[in-house]
């Protein structure tokens, strides 16, 4: 067994340990903080798709993670105040059902990433970046400036949306819905990355040129790929909006694209379980120091100078070395 | 006379006042090697680019199986048979040998998009790549990552990459630069074989390879073709031998 593969042992182990041990003492803040971090992982796993497999670093993913949340708030909104989203061609009600919430949150965050990604894909480097963090700032205002939704001040949802057979107002049955996304997700990165788009995206990223001239079009992998991430995260945002049970434009903000970022870059660029390393240990940092200073993040910025300058593969790379070839 | 494979009429292209391509006329005939030499920054690498679609021309055109390509860019060129090979090897390094291949047989086949299954369990792209591995020489090194190749085997796998593509002609610039001389004479058995492939544009500064493979030799000086010919008249024309071969005439 290599290391990589003990180490993604042991985090899965961790993942399942934890609340299980959370529940059966009773500690219920500490299944919320697990969902928080299991969500993080989503979010950002979503993210390693477009930037580890593809090379696109996104300083906008938190428009998919936004979109996501806003298509919990409005068709659970509409549902708690029994009026239709449109009556027009055809009435359109709201829902309470995470099923039908989950379906609109990908298909949304994929339309716009398919829209974002038409756009910023003319342009590499530093202009792609700057491009996508100008979406997200778009985004983020706009969210601010609808009225009908709550505004500045977003919106609160008065109960926890459904899942049929479950009863997801009990922390450990919605951690448990969160963890099976991430790990349905993480079983499709692993298949997508071996896979032949998998191995056309990776040549994309090292090797635009030779791409083309095998007859592939390397802009339109990366559109696919940017399209299958921003659904990722949107699915996220939607499970992040129903965790707190409210959204608001910060889910749009750039300071959560960053944090996005931060969670792929501390775990591993590119490694299957580097986001969920990522957001496990940011999540954890944020709980422990966040009680005893407020100045935080000061110390998670030394940590991310500590991984970026001394541990290229994050700490999937520290634990385990550089990454495998794929077989 | 059969048609030939591959035409470039008159093509032109400057780069500000710099004439790079000045109304380059060539053409690439079934089965023979046609070798352009010239001295450095005489334009080679330029005209090839144009010939692939990287550069588009100011003017001129280029035909490719008897179709106007001038402005196809370069996948639909590499779809219809044009395999190029670079100058400076272009490959993903963090991939396996086998990978690189299997790229070129899955652009061959125009299906990158599965999205499940496992790349290498696709027999029929797998074949073609293993097949063009072995006729280079890398069988062995397939599960190697090709950052750890040596230069010449990169070289080679330029031209595996290139194979898999089942290619209409070859567009080589300079595959034997860097090379070691033994490594280069491997390479030069390799290219006499290609030829019974498809026909091969070859740029070349090696010129013990170049006047052992080439049927036609074109010299291109200051963008401007000066002479083309077999080996025995571009070796006798004065003004190749002062200009470029450097001999005193
Ligand atoms: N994109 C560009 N912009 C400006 N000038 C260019 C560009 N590309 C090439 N040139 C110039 O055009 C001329 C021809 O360059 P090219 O690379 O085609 O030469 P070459 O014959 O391939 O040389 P070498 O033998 O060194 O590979 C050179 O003077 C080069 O500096
Ligand atoms: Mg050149």
């Amino acid at each position: 067994m290599s290391r990589e593969r003990a180490f993604n042992l042991a985090a899965l182990a961790l993942l399942v340990a934890v609340p299980a041990w959370a529940q059966l003492t009773g500690e219920t803040f500490t299944i919320t903080l697990a969902t928080r971090a299991v969500i993080f992982a989503l979010a950002a796993t979503g993210l390693n798709i477009a930037l580890g497999l593809g090379g696109l670093v996104s300083l906008g993913h938190a428009v998919f993670f936004g979109i996501g949340g806003y298509a919990m708030g409005i068709l659970a909104f509409h549902a708690q105040s029994y009026t239709p989203l449109t009556d027009w061609p055809v009435t359109i009600p709201g829902t309470k059902l995470m099923p039908v919430i989950w379906l609109v949150a990908i298909l949304v965050s994929a339309l716009a990433a398919l829209l974002i990604g038409l756009l910023a894909l003319r342009t590499t480097g530093v202009y792609f970046i700057m491009i996508t963090l100008a979406f997200g700032q778009m985004f983020y205002y706009f969210a601010i400036s609808w009225p009908a939704y709550g505004g500045e001040d977003g919106m609160a949802i008065y109960v926890r949306n459904g899942f049929p057979g479950l009863n997801t107002l009990i922390p450990i049955q919605f951690y448990g819905l969160c963890l099976a996304w991430l790990l349905v997700v993480l079983w499709f990165n692993a298949r997508l990355a071996r896979s032949r788009f998998g191995l056309a995206l990776n040549a994309a990223r090292q090797a635009p040129q030779r791409v083309e001239t095998v007859g592939l079009d390397p802009v339109r992998l990366k559109l696919v790929a940017l399209v299958i991430s921003g659904a990722v995260t949107g699915l996220a945002g939607a499970l992040f909006a129903d965790l707190n049970r409210f959204v608001s434009p910060t889910m749009f903000s750039w300071q959560l694209s960053g944090e996005i970022m931060v969670f792929v870059i501390i775990g591993g660029v590119g490694r299957l379980f580097g986001p969920v390393a990522g957001a496990c240990l940011f999540v954890a940092l944020e709980h422990l120091l966040g009680g005893i200073t407020a100045y935080w993040h000061v110390w998670l910025g030394v940590l991310l100078l500590f991984i970026v300058l001394f541990g290229r593969g994050g700490l999937v790379g520290i634990f385990a070395g550089r990454g495998a070839v794929h077989d | 006379m059969t048609d030939p494979v591959l035409s470039v009429e008159g093509l032109c292209k400057s780069f500000g006042a710099l004439r790079a391509t000045d109304g380059v006329t060539l053409d690439l005939r079934p089965g023979e090697i046609h070798a352009i030499i010239g001295p450095n920054g005489a334009g080679k690498s330029t005209l090839i680019q144009q010939i692939c679609g990287g550069l588009s021309p100011d003017a001129g055109r280029i035909r490719f199986l008897g179709a106007d390509v001038t402005a196809l860019p370069v996948r639909a060129r590499a779809r219809m048979g044009l395999a190029r090979t670079f100058q400076i090897s272009s490959l993903a390094m963090e991939d396996t040998v086998l990978q690189n291949a299997l790229l070129g047989a899955l652009g061959a086949a125009g299906r990158p998009w599965g999205f499940l299954r496992p790349a290498l369990r696709d027999a029929g792209p797998r074949t073609l790549a293993e097949q063009a591995l072995e006729r280079v020489g890398l069988g062995d090194v397939a599960a190697v990552r090709t950052a750890e190749l040596s230069h010449g085997q990169r070289r080679q796998l330029e031209v595996a990459v290139a194979l898999t593509l089942s290619p209409r002609a070859f567009v080589m610039d300079e595959p034997m630069a860097g090379l070691g001389s033994a490594g280069s004479q491997q390479l030069t058995a390799l290219l006499a074989e290609l030829k019974a492939d498809a026909p091969v544009l070859l740029v070349e500064h090696d010129m013990d390879a170049v006047f052992a493979l080439a049927d036609r030799i074109s010299v291109l000086v200051y963008g401007q073709v000066v002479m083309t010919g077999t080996v025995e008249e571009v070796r006798a024309d004065p003004r190749v031998r002062e200009a470029y071969l450097g001999d005193a005439p």
